[in-house]
This record gives C-alpha cells, structure tokens and sequence, in this order.
C-alpha cells in the first residue's frame, strides 16, 4: 500500500515540477516576446553579419601542407580514359567533370582533393590513401544547408582503414546521419572513387618499374 | 724413310692453301691510318645518332609540352565556359515527387499526384547562398482544384563563422523529424505520419529570420522568430493547428512565433533533438477566446546497420476560453516506428501513433505496417497497410483501414 502511495506522490510531484517548468518557459517566451525582448534577439541576429565568414575551412594548400609535413610533392594525374573513366562514371554516378584528376603522391601515398555535390551544392573533400586505405578524409568546404555533421570528426572517424572492394564498394559499413543522407552518400561516392585512383597510380608505378 | 707420291701431294697442297689463307690474311689488316678512318667514320656516326636522340627527345617534350598545352587549354577552356555562364555553375536545380494510390475499405479509392517539388538554389558567394523549393500538390491548382502551388521555401543564408549561419526569408521551421527531411525515400509509409501532420503540422514553414550554430561535438542549436499560426476559433476546422498555417501569403504578422531546437547528432546513426515553438497569440487577434500557445516537441532517431527506430513526442498548450472550452487547449501525439532493413534495397517496418488532436477525426491510434523498395538511392517503391481506430465515431471521424502504394523520387 505504500508503494503505491509513494509512486503516486513522484509522479504528482514530477506532474507539478513539469507545469512549473512550462510556466517559466512561458514567462521567458513573453518576455521575449515584448519589444525589447524582440531587441535583443534581433541584435543577436544582426552582430554576427559583421563576421561573415569567407572562404573554405582549409585551402588545398593548408591541407597538402599538412598532409606532407610541410612540403608536398609536386603533382601528378590520372588520366580518365576508357575503363578509369567508366569506372569513375560508374562510382559517382554520372561522369567525373574533366578528363584528368590531379593528386600528389609519395610512396604508395596520396592525396587528393575533390568535389562532388550533396543535395544541391558541391562539398569539397581532401583525401588521403595510403597502401589502398583511407588514411584520413576531411571536408574542405561545406555549402549544403543541412548536412554539416559531415565535416566533423565523430562522422569521418568511421573512414580510416577502410578499403575498396572488388566490385568498387567500401568494405566496412558507414552509419550515416539523420538529415544527411545526400552529404553522407557523397563522401561515401568521394572515398570510393580516391581509393580507385590510388590503385591506378600503383599500376602506373608498377608498370614505369 | 720414303714418301710415298700421294701423300707427298697432299701435303704439298695444304702448304700451298696455308700460304694462301696466311697471305690473305695479311692483305686484309688495316693499317693504322685505315683504322683513324673507322675510328673517325664511327665517331661520326655516333654524334648523328646522339643529335637524332636529342632530336627525339626534344620532340617528344615538346610533344609532351604541347599535350599539357592542349589539356590547360581545355581546362581553361572549361573554367571560362563556367565564368562566362557563372550563373549556371553556380545555380542547381533538383526536385522530388511521390505518387500515392490510398485503397480504402468501405471508400472510395484515390490515386494522386501527392507532391511535385522543384528546388533551385543559387551561391552567390562561398558563404551566402539562396535555396528554393516551390511545389505543386495534388497535381492542379486554381478554382474548385484539389491542388495547390506553393513556395516553401524561399530564403538567402549567410556563413556567419565555420560553426554559424543566419538565414532570412521563408523557411522550414526546426521542428520534427519530417519537416525539414521528407524526400519520399528518406522515410517509410507512402503517407507520412500522423503525427506531424496533426500536431506538427508539416509541411510547416514561415518566413522570418534564423541562426544557426553548431559544435564539433555534434550539438546544434537553433533559433528563429518568424510568422506565426493564424488557427479558427470557429467552424469544422477550428482549433485545428494545420488550419492555422497562414504559408506567408500576405500572413497577418501582429504576433510573431519564436521556435528554438536542440540537437544531438555526435554518434553516428543517432539523432536527439528537442524544440520549443512559442506562439504569442496563435489566431493573430485578441478576444477570441484563443491566446498564445506552446509546442514541445522531442524525437530520437538510431540506426545501426540493418536497424533502425524512430520515436517523436509532440504537444501543443494553448491558452484561452475558447480553445479550453473545446476540449483542445491539450493537443498530443507520439509515434514509434521501429524498421529492418533485411537487404540493401529492401526496408520493412511497422508503425504505432497515439493522436490527440483537435477534431474528433484527429483523435486515434493507428497502426501500420509496411516495406520500401529502393531499385536506386533515389527512386523508392513503397508499400503499407493502415488500421485507425478513432476514439469516438461520429460524422466524418471513421475509423480507417486502408492499403496504400507508392513511388517516389529525388533527384
């Protein structure tokens, strides 16, 4: 009997701290609501316009500076020719726009920079593959409206290590993002195709052996 | 010792062939000055062949050289096609459409052009940009139509630092799981929820201003103060939050509604999110029985290689006579929707919502289950059966069994 009794008394003073609650949420709601209240969410609205931000979070430079501790080798490409070029088509989805991709390599390591659009606007990724692997994946610039959880590291941490299968899949599971889907699926398509160009410059180098 | 004549002969003839070989062989030495003139023919033919290799091998850069010219020139080529129609690299248009076929027991059946949507964004810089979203429902529009034009999203947004935006003009409100993602094949159910529909009344947008900001540990936040709902106090549809959207067109803005979420998205696959909209009087007018009103809202969503679950809470409180005496100052509803996905293309689910909503038709629990098959990431094919059962029949307020099918797309 005094269980019940006991239950019953939480519940009614948890009912009574969540009315509490909804009227101090209310109380704040009105008073933002008045005119000044209305001033200062407005002030938080303007201020920040005098910091527009400019430009991507890390210029290809920073990232290949970075990349190769300082002093990245100079650039090289792979030409999109026949099969490369189906494949490429293939992995993205529609054909890559240009006939070669740069990338900057250094014993059986490369890096590369690429872009391929979200929803509706082009994220741009810089990439490094290291001994047919993902070594690291880094969003560059992110234009989409909604997507960003891309950009971090709780997102991109699921990459390093992950290689390409045969049939030019990843060969590990990505958990993607509620509300992300399309920006998700893009890295996914952006890692696939670094992977299989990184295999086309070991044969490149196999074969100049 | 005696020589017999015709060994004598013999030997006779290999001394003469010997002296012959020998002496030949003494004619064909060359003398040193004819060895300076092989020497030098050699040496002559050498540097041709050095000349013809460097020759070759500056033919070959120059071929290489001109092979880079061609590329940059095509490269170049390319970027001043993009530069000359700038507009058009900077400017994308995509879209989404889903057509559904509701089977109803004991109705009539429906086949409808639920949704035709196009979007046009354009970026103007790399940190201000404009996104649009205009779309046709239920196939016509205009007098007696069934249908309706409308543009949903309409807005320029600004990057205010790396982990803030503002944006300004109509947009989706922060509010639900659906309201700002509902591409067909992002979620199950040829019809979406119940719930935000009822009670979230999406699609749900308003026009205004909004920050937003978010943190390398997956918290977002968002604020805006935008239009706000205009709901009857009278007729079949009053109380009724969907009836409120004014959808900005020439919205009366005496009382503006503030909404502010935050969200949770730092382990991949999960989603935590809680938003509050305040409405500082929900029918725009005064003394009529309806004053300002409140929505919380809460969802989780997890997905987890085949696995996933979604579950969204929402109520509405308003205040005032009117809206008490109804019945409808407490509108609620949840939802849970746990989902398999037993092949890449293939996803099975099943439904539950708990309504509480304004009108008796809007107050149900239903049931659901149903599968979506994604022949492409962007086309989906669903399929789903319904089982309302409503809290009171009376005119217009049936319960629902009902099978539906569907196709959708995105592009």
């Amino acid at each position: 009997m005094l269980k019940p009794l006991i239950l019953a008394s939480v519940i009614n003073s948890s009912r009574q701290r969540m009315l509490t609650a909804r009227d101090d949420l209310l109380a704040i709601c009105r008073i933002l609501a008045q005119p000044p209240g209305l001033a200062v969410l407005g002030l938080l609205l303007i201020l920040p316009f005098n910091a527009l931000a400019e430009g991507p979070y890390q210029t290809t430079e920073a990232f290949l500076e970075e990349t190769f501790s300082g002093t990245p080798p100079s650039p090289d490409v792979v030409w999109l020719r026949g099969e490369v070029k189906e494949t490429a088509a293939e992995i993205l989805g529609h054909a890559y726009p240009g006939i070669r991709v740069r990338y900057w390599g250094v014993n059986n390591r490369t890096a590369w920079v690429l872009e391929e659009v979200g929803k509706t606007q082009p994220i741009t990724v810089g990439l490094v593959v290291n001994d047919n692997g993902i070594e690291s994946i880094r969003v560059l610039a992110f234009r989409e409206s909604r997507g960003w959880e891309v950009r971090y590291a709780f997102f991109t941490d699921q990459f390093p290590g992950i290689k390409l299968t045969d049939q030019h899949k990843l060969d590990r599971h990505i958990d993607g993002i509620s509300g992300a889907t399309l920006s998700v699926r893009a890295l996914k398509k952006l890692s696939r195709l670094a992977l299989y160009l990184h295999q086309q410059t070991v044969q490149k180098n196999d074969s100049s052996q | 010792m005696k020589f017999k004549p015709f060994s004598m002969a013999i030997a006779a003839c290999l001394l003469l062939w010997s002296q012959f070989i020998l002496a030949d062989k003494a004619s064909a030495t060359p003398t040193i000055e004819q060895l300076w003139e092989i020497i030098q023919s050699q040496q002559a033919e050498i540097e041709a062949l050095k000349k013809e290799q460097r020759e070759t091998a500056q033919q070959a850069a120059d071929a290489d050289e001109k092979a880079e010219a061609a590329v940059v020139a095509v490269e170049e080529v390319d970027a001043k096609t993009a530069g000359v129609a700038s507009w058009v690299d900077k400017t994308t248009i995509g879209g989404y459409g889903e057509l559904h076929y509701n089977n109803f027991e004991g109705e009539d059946n429906e086949i409808d052009l639920h949704r035709f949507v196009l979007f046009f964004g354009h970026e103007f810089t790399d940190s201000i940009r404009f996104f649009s979203e205009f779309e046709i429902e239920h196939g016509v529009a205009g007098d007696d139509q069934n249908g309706e034009v409308e543009v949903e999203q309409a807005y320029v947004e600004f990057d205010l630092s790396e982990s803030m935006r503002a944006k300004g003009g109509v947009f989706l409100m922060p509010v639900g799981i659906l309201n700002e993602t509902h591409e067909p094949g992002t979620f199950y159910g040829v019809e979406r929820n119940d719930v935000e529909s009822i009670i979230i009344p999406s699609t749900w947008w308003e026009g205004g201003a909004a920050l937003n900001g978010y943190f390398a540990n997956g918290i977002s936040w968002d604020l805006a103060i935008s239009s706000g709902l205009e709901m009857p106090t009278t007729g079949k549809n009053a109380f009724r939050v969907r009836s409120g959207r004014q959808k900005v067109s020439e919205a009366t803005a005496n009382d503006l509604s503030y909404t502010g979420r935050l969200k949770y998205t730092g382990i991949p696959g999960l989603e935590l999110a809680g938003t509050v909209n305040y409405q500082s009087n929900a029918t725009q007018s005064n003394n009529d029985g309806l004053n300002e009103g409140i929505l919380y809202e809460t969802h989780a969503i997890y997905n987890s290689g085949p696995f996933g679950l979604r579950a969204l809470y929402a109520r509405w409180n308003f205040n005032g006579s009117a809206v008490s005496a109804a019945g409808a100052d407490d509108q609620y509803g949840w939802y849970i929707e746990p989902s398999y996905k037993p092949w890449e293309k293939v996803g099975l689910y099943t439904r539950y919502e708990k309504l509480d909503g304004a009108r008796d038709q809007d107050q149900f629990d239903q049931w659901e289950v149903g599968a979506n098959f994604w022949p492409h990431p962007d086309v989906v094919l669903k399929v789903d059966y319904r089982d309302r059962n409503v809290d009171s029949n009376s005119s217009g307020a049936d319960d629902v069994k009902a099978f539906d099918l569907g196709i959708g797309y995105q592009f």
